[in-house]
């Protein structure tokens, strides 16, 4: 995965978020690594959205057991986990 | 702070007073109503707030509700009938399963399922449950759909967002329906509609908004689940309700409360919640409950993820006030 490909992913996740989330609101800022459940930036449902999101933009299938904070949790913690994800797929 | 065993423990005598107390004055001096109209499910909590109400007001100004459908448990109706019994108030027997068709209850959940598992026939049982194991490991609550045939075997897998809204949106209007059925009787006899949830459900978002939340009062929202037993106990409700498995009786297989929501035995969480809510360090709490510090931690974080994402539910209409 090179580091352009991270950046895309990246911003297409914050775009996601801002957008399906936050409607767009500038003002709800937050870091790449701040916890969307612990500062309420997406709830349990909004989790099977975004999990919908990835699966079908990033064409990958995500298990159950995969289904932790420390894949989903956070834009870093995502960006890493597609990045391992679609590394694997070749 | 203190924290031991027995933190939760209750003077049932004297809570039991209080809360008639209250309901008493709530009723008749705040509500201005003439009695209590309580949706009774042979499960705990509506038999502790029926037999406060009886106890407050006199059994002859309390009404208890059955409302049975078709994928209720028969268990649920002899129980409540039961507890009628007991505690010598009126019930009376709705069976929703009619209204709930005209809905599209039941079709509705159904064409969802079929979106996940296009093999589910209707005459087969369903269930959505949440991971059970959340001391082990940081997990998020979501839910999965499992399915069971004649036969008794078994399907599980995890919901796709659509599915999972559509299951939940149709099921729900199990839980609207019965709050509609006691407006309908309390309004009938200028009586008050009395809520049966509890700390666990009203906290944690174990409630259907407009559905079970909907009442003109709740007197045991704020006790812990193992603080419900302690006043049946008391009170004198019958065993075999006691001992029962709390279920949820919304879905047609049997679902424990555990596994549908909760996802830990409710001794262990209302502890860990309690702890929690005073600030016992991890360490403590985890030497008086004989858990690892890992998994305490992994506990709070569990119950303040499920109170966060449940405000919406405890919401009122947000007014706009310019």
């Amino acid at each position: 995965m090179t580091v352009l490909n991270e950046t895309t992913i990246r911003s297409a996740l914050r775009a996601f978020i801002m957008e399906s989330f936050l409607f767009g609101n500038t003002e709800q800022a937050f870091d790449d690594s701040d916890s969307f459940m612990e500062n309420g930036i997406v709830d349990s449902t909004g989790i099977l959205e975004l999990i919908s999101f990835i699966e079908e933009q990033y064409n990958i299938q995500i298990d159950d057991e995969e289904l932790i904070p420390e894949n989903l949790d956070s834009i870093n913690n995502l960006v890493s986990f597609i990045a391992r994800k679609t590394a694997k797929m070749g | 702070m203190q924290f031991n065993k027995d933190s939760l423990k209750i003077n049932a005598e004297k809570v039991a007073n209080q809360l008639s107390d209250l309901i008493l004055s709530q009723i008749g001096g705040i509500l201005k109503k003439g009695g209590a109209v309580v949706g009774i499910s042979g499960g705990i909590d509506s038999s502790v707030v029926a037999a406060l109400c009886a106890k407050a007001l006199g059994p002859h100004k309390v009404l208890g509700v059955m409302m049975p459908e078709k994928e209720s448990s028969g268990e649920s109706e002899k129980l409540a009938g039961k507890l009628g019994e007991k505690f010598g108030f009126e019930t009376i027997k709705e069976d929703i399963t009619e209204g709930l068709a005209g809905l599209g209850c039941y079709s509705e959940r159904n064409e969802a399922i079929r979106n996940v598992f296009p093999e589910f026939d209707e005459n087969w049982r369903c269930k959505i449950v949440i991971p059970t194991n959340i001391l082990e490991k940081k997990t998020f609550n979501l839910f999965s759909l499992c399915i069971e045939n004649e036969a008794g075997e078994k399907k599980t897998k995890r919901m796709p967002l659509a599915a999972y809204l559509q299951i939940v949106a149709a099921s729900n209007f199990k839980q609207r329906l019965r709050m509609a059925t006691l407006y309908y009787y309390a309004e009938k006899r200028n009586w008050a509609v009395v809520g049966t949830g509890n700390k666990d459900e009203h906290e944690q978002g174990f409630f259907v908004k407009y559905g079970d939340g909907g009442a003109d009062l709740k007197p045991i929202g704020h006790l812990f689940k193992i603080q419900v037993f302690q006043l049946a106990e008391y009170l004198g409700v019958p065993d075999e309700i006691i001992k029962r498995t709390p279920t949820t009786d919304t879905y047609s297989a049997e679902v424990t409360q555990e596994e549908f929501f909760f996802g830990l035995d409710f001794y262990r969480m209302d502890m860990l919640w309690y702890a929690m809510e005073n600030n016992v360090p991890p360490e403590k709490a985890a030497k008086v409950l004989g858990l690892s510090v890992e998994q305490v931690k992994t506990g709070y974080a569990n119950i303040k993820r499920k109170i966060m994402a449940t405000e919406y539910l405890r919401r009122e209409p947000l007014m706009a006030n310019v």
